[in-house]
């Protein structure tokens, strides 16, 4: 993992003490809000329906246990104990306040963290897939070179003023975990004769406008990554409409120049800007890569793995659900559900996340991820230590077998807490997944994403969930839209509104309805909700959720 | 003729905690929305807003809210100023669990 150096250190302290100089001048009265909100908010601070809310950035999902213990330390000091991962990898908290938001920045600096740029119209944090420098079907870590773009985009100059916010995922396998088509830039590594490289993929995103990204180049030698994607930036900086913020973002740029007019631009700008590129940066990275180094992995018998499954079944349910394949031998990558049926989705408690920390520094080599879906991941456990932290899990509540199952919902804050929501997301998520407990039949049901946003931006990710669900305000009143036949992966894909929306009390019998008809349509139990969708097009589906207009029209 | 006016209370965000405060017709900022201020002309609302950035060392974004008189009190009219009124609906967080501060 990465470790600062004393530049990213001082940097990181000093931005830590302008912020406390700023803090204390907007509460003496020096600063008007209009003068201190862009300050806050390039420091991550957003003040919320209730409350200020301090969202502090996981560089591309990854935590040591000292980093989560620290986040535990900074939930029970600061807030009500608990903190939220979010869809980009990061977490929130919901109750600070103001004056002691300095103090949390200088407590994260002491561990390597921060939340520049966490906000306002910037680079975002770099997000990666979660499964990073642990997953079997990688090519190469993606997480050193998410670790240059971190260090290359904090504060860069030309980039702090720009048309509107700006996000970046990467991932090193073939099979997209990082959503990295919905991303307005998606970089996937490949390989060509034997050398990696990337994909670009530009102008894909959610919300309002929702559009799956373009392929800019299919190979872009890793040398020139950080030169190509200062160069994909610069022109949407310059070509990227300030003037109507709902058409801002590089997706409408692209989506209005078209592609091909749009790489030409940006190649002519790379052929500029490439010779200021001397190679530093790749002796960066190389220096990067050495603190990425795989941990030294053991070799250890795993019959007494084998023997507990025979007798213990939630344990068997458990490692069938939340385990997933390592590249070592005889180790394997362990998501943590922080989706307990009922709890609030990527809710954790400061004892929970001591607990998970405890578990990495135990049985772990150290590390944990956030995943976008709102988890926490053990990258490297060995199945010989897997009965022992499965009971520790269980203890602490986190034990919940149901990682990519109904019942793990990505959920937005919604109007519980977001400023921006036009209704909620949490109550509806956990009504589905306690519904889904009680029927008992999500494993029967299997691979399901279902995908909730509290309004038209779309931190929910709806759009890419086999089954999206979006709150709105009509006429005053909660209401839920639904699309079908989202997929977040490679073969990513926009879902299709089924139809008018639902009200708060109908939401919830209207997906239960819409699942257990997918059941009764289903070929066999191996075809998924998304398969049977794309065999059967939305017509039955849209059957299934409007059985009075399928009766009228009769 | 003027545009009819739905009444109005003014509310913001207590600069340090950040927690929902209304306005008051002493000029107080309190907790409850019951003691604030029912607003009912376009003029009062005006002057209130322009008051409030006199406020800037108490609140952060101060708007005016709809709100109708129930029988303690202004009530809001929007879910959204409701839930501002209570708190969160997945914990027991916020105004619904704290004491009910006067005054600020």
């Amino acid at each position: 993992m990465y470790k600062y150096n004393n530049f990213d250190e001082d940097f990181v302290k000093e931005r830590v003490s302008q912020f406390r100089e700023q803090v204390s001048r907007r509460i003496d009265g020096s600063l008007t809000e209009d003068e201190f909100k862009p300050l806050r908010l390039m420091n991550g601070l957003y003040l919320q329906l209730h409350a200020y809310m301090l969202r502090v950035a996981v560089p591309y999902g990854t935590l040591n246990s000292a980093q989560m213990d620290k986040l535990a330390h900074l939930a029970d000091t600061y807030d009500k104990g608990y903190g939220h991962f979010t869809t980009r990898q990061n977490i929130q908290y919901n109750w600070p306040k103001l004056s002691d938001v300095p103090d949390m920045l200088s407590e994260l600096a002491d561990v390597g963290m921060h939340a520049i740029q966490t906000s306002g119209n910037t680079i975002r944090n770099v997000t990666a897939d979660h499964f990073a420098g642990a997953a079997a079907d990688e090519i190469a870590d993606p997480r050193p070179v998410a670790e240059l773009m971190r260090q290359w985009s904090t504060d860069h100059p030309e980039f702090q003023f720009m048309p509107r916010k700006f996000k970046i995922a990467i991932t090193g396998s073939p099979n997209d975990r990082a959503v990295t088509k919905a991303h307005d830039i998606g970089l996937r590594m490949v390989l060509l004769n034997g050398i990696s490289g990337y994909e670009v993929i530009v102008g894909g995103g959610l919300g309002r406008t929702p559009m799956i990204g373009k392929v800019i180049t299919d190979f872009l030698p890793q040398a020139d990554l950080l030169p190509y994607v200062e160069a994909i930036i610069s022109v949407w900086n310059r070509l990227g409409r300030r003037d109507n913020k709902y058409k801002s973002r590089i997706k409408i740029t692209v989506h209005e120049h078209g592609i091909d007019k749009f790489r030409r631009l940006v190649d002519a700008r790379f052929i500029e800007i490439r010779p200021f590129f001397s190679g530093i940066d790749q002796e960066i990275l190389a220096k990067i890569e050495k603190q990425f180094a795989a941990p030294e992995f053991k070799i250890a018998d795993t019959k007494g793995y084998e023997a507990v499954r025979l007798i213990n079944p939630a344990f068997r349910s458990w490692t069938d659900t939340n385990l997933k394949q390592h590249r070592a031998d005889g180790y394997v990558i362990v998501s943590i559900s922080i989706k307990k049926h009922g709890a609030t989705p990527g809710d954790a408690t400061s004892d929970q996340m001591r607990v998970m920390a405890d578990l990495a520094r135990t049985y772990g080599h150290d590390e944990l991820r956030i995943s976008h879906e709102q988890n926490v991941i053990l990258p490297h456990v060995h199945k010989s230590d897997l009965s022992k932290l499965y009971t520790v899990l269980r203890t602490a509540g986190l034990a919940t077998a149901n990682i990519g199952l109904a019942s793990d919902i990505i959920a937005c804050p919604g109007m519980d807490y977001c400023a921006l929501a036009t209704a909620r997301s949490i109550p509806v998520a956990q009504e589905i997944a306690v519904r889904f407990d009680e029927l008992k039949i999500e494993h029967d049901i299997g691979a399901l994403k279902i995908k909730i946003s509290g309004c038209i931006n779309a931190c929910g990710h709806h759009h890419v969930g086999h089954i999206g669900i979006l709150g709105l305000d009509r006429a005053g009143v909660e209401n839920y839209q639904i699309t079908l036949g989202g997929d977040h992966t490679e073969t990513a894909a926009i879902g299709e509104r089924a139809g008018p929306g639902f009200s708060a009390d109908e939401i919830v019998p209207a997906i239960e309805r819409l699942v257990l008809g997918y059941m009764d349509l289903r070929s066999s139990p191996d075809e998924t909700f998304l398969n049977a969708y794309h065999r059967l097009g939305v017509a039955p589906f849209k059957a299934i959720l409007y059985p009075q207009e399928k009766a009228n029209a009769a | 003729m003027a545009r009819s006016f739905t009444p109005k209370v003014v509310t913001a965000n207590r600069l340090i905690q950040g927690d929902t405060v209304w306005l008051t017709a002493n000029g107080y900022w309190s907790s409850d929305i019951c003691e604030a201020e029912f607003i009912t002309d376009a003029g009062t609302a005006e002057l209130r807003m322009i008051d409030t950035e006199t406020q800037a060392h108490l609140v952060a974004g101060a708007y005016l809210a709809d709100a109708v008189m129930g029988e303690k009190g202004p009530k809001p009219i929007h879910f959204r100023e409701d839930f501002r009124t209570r708190g969160p609906s997945n914990y027991a967080h916020g105004k619904q669990a704290e004491k009910v501060e006067k005054n600020v």
